[in-house]
């Protein structure tokens, strides 16, 4: 099953305009071979939990430079669970200040990736946590 | 399968229809069981195929139609398909960014990578198909790849075959030029707001080719302006007169055996193939291809020694 392609949901909630940084991810991870699904700006969390469970990805990631991560994640992580799409992988990037990346990470986000992030990093990052789910499940 | 899956498939809940479509789309024996659990309750939903080149204004379209449809009280999934890369496998799948405006609305959409297959979709798009008619939705809407050329297989999917066109993509049409027109149930000249919409509805009128059976369908053509959903509530007519047509000469059914017919066909061939070659080593392969190469004997003999193995 390995070989099936990994799935991602690239993002941006709320209001903020900052496209560059998760288009630049979008193609990375493409060229990575993965199926990116990219939505564009101005994503409600609804939006973004109902795109996750109908695209079934096996990834959500949100970027996000307007400071509002801490108001909007976790809506986004309650609308999942509340869906039953738990089987996802969360990874975020953006500005996001140090001290906030605690609870990012105990609202589920396993990765947190700032400014000047090489994008091989991150793919990397993509790649080994889901060779890791899909060995699990396989068991 | 487990009746309980079963249910929820049928009464459409989108986390396990999305779930069996990644299930079909991964194949195998898992997939089979699972569409043969749900085939039984299949053979309901119109399926409604929008092809035509990129940029024409498929996947806005396709937003501006289910929107028509839901306010026509219809159950609406959409499939829309993009290219994968042939050198990584990896696809940006974009045509969910036009159909912003079905958040929230129960149409349930699902992109889909070509995953290799030419043809302008994806192997596993006649199974997911299956999985959303299993999931009681009224209309299936799909989206092609859009690369042009060749872009035929959706008219075998669906009951009714849009052919998209817009203006200003030079002066030939693109449908004819990828030999897609005669796939084509209705024709649409999106982007109506633009210089030349009439002169391309007019030159497609005139390639129509004129079928001399007065009763046979002839494929409207239409101006839409899908960015602002000009012309899509007649394009809704169109596409109901169609299958309308369809039912009262009992072409839906004839369409669907053809198609049955192919898949059958196609499945079969993939199934001997492998059911004959399982068993034969890598080096007893070499061996023939070398017998064939040094030309000791020819392929007949070689497929010959093979079938009757
Ligand atoms: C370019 C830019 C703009 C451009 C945006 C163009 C565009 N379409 O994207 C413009 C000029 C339009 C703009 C406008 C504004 N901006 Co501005 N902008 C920047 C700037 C200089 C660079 C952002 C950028 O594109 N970086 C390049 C990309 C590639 O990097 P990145 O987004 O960080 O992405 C990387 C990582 O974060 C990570 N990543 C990002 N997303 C994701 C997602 C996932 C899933 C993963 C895994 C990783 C990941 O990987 C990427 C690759 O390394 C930043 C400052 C900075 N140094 O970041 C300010 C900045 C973001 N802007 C800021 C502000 C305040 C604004 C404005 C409000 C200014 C104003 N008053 O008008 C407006 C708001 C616009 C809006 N509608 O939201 C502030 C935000 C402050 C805050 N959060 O508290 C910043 C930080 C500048 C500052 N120091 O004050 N801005
Ligand atoms: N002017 C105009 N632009 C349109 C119309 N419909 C779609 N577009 C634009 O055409 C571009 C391509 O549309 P898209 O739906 O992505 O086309 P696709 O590649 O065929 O799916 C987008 O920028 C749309 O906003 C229309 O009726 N008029
Ligand atoms: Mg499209």
């Amino acid at each position: 099953m390995s070989d099936t392609p990994i799935r991602v949901l690239v993002a941006k909630p709320g209001l903020d305009g900052h496209d560059r940084g998760a288009k630049v991810v979008a193609r990375a991870m493409r060229d990575a071979g993965m199926e990116v699904i990219y939505t564009g700006i101005r994503q409600t969390p609804e939006m973004i939990a109902e795109a996750a469970l109908q695209e079934d990805v096996d990834v959500v990631g949100l970027s996000i430079l307007s400071g509002a991560h801490l108001e909007l994640f976790p809506r986004v992580t309650e609308l999942l669970k509340e869906k039953g799409k738990t089987d996802v992988l969360l990874v975020a990037g953006g500005i996001i200040p140090d001290e906030d990346i605690p609870q990012l990470n105990a609202m589920g986000f396993t990765g947190v990736f700032g400014p000047g992030t090489n994008t091989n990093d991150l793919v990397k990052f993509v790649q080994a946590e889901m060779a890791k789910r899909r060995m699990h499940n396989a068991q | 399968m487990n009746s309980q899956l079963l249910s929820q498939i049928q009464n459409g809940e989108p986390l396990a229809v999305a779930r069996a479509i990644t299930r079909v789309e991964r194949g195998g024996n898992d997939a089979r069981n699972l569409i043969r659990a749900l085939f039984p309750y299949t053979g309901r939903a119109d399926i409604i195929g929008v092809t035509g080149a990129p940029g024409t204004g498929k996947s806005t379209l396709v937003n501006a139609l289910a929107k028509e449809f839901r306010t026509r009280e219809k159950r609406v999934a959409i499939i829309a398909v993009d290219p994968s890369s042939p050198f990584t496998g990896g696809a940006l799948l974009g045509d969910r960014f036009r159909m912003q405006d079905l958040a929230g609305t129960g149409i349930f959409i699902r992109s889909m990578a070509s995953r290799g297959q030419l043809g302008g979709l994806a192997a596993a798009v006649s199974d997911a198909i299956l999985v959303l008619d299993a999931a009681q939705f009224d209309v299936i809407l799909i989206e092609t790849v859009g690369a042009g050329q060749g872009e035929v297989d959706i008219a075998k999917h669906a009951h009714t075959t849009i052919v998209l066109e817009a203006p200003g993509l030079g002066d030939d049409i693109q449908a004819l030029k990828a030999g897609i027109l005669e796939i084509a149930d209705v024709l649409v000249v999106n982007k109506a707001d633009r210089d030349g919409a009439n002169a391309t509805a007019a030159a497609l009128e005139m390639n129509l080719n004129l079928n001399p059976d007065k009763n046979a369908w002839r494929p409207p053509v239409l101006k839409t302006i899908a960015l602002q959903g000009k012309g899509i509530g007649e394009l809704a007519d169109a596409i109901a007169a169609h299958q309308k047509y369809l039912g009262e000469n009992h072409l839906r059914a004839k369409k669907e055996a053809a198609r049955f017919n192919d898949e059958l066909r196609e499945l079969l061939q993939r199934e001997l193939l492998h059911k004959k070659l399982q068993n034969v080593a890598a080096e007893q392969w070499q061996t023939w291809i070398d017998e064939i190469t040094t030309r000791r004997r020819d392929v007949y003999a070689i497929a010959e020694e093979i079938l009757n193995g």
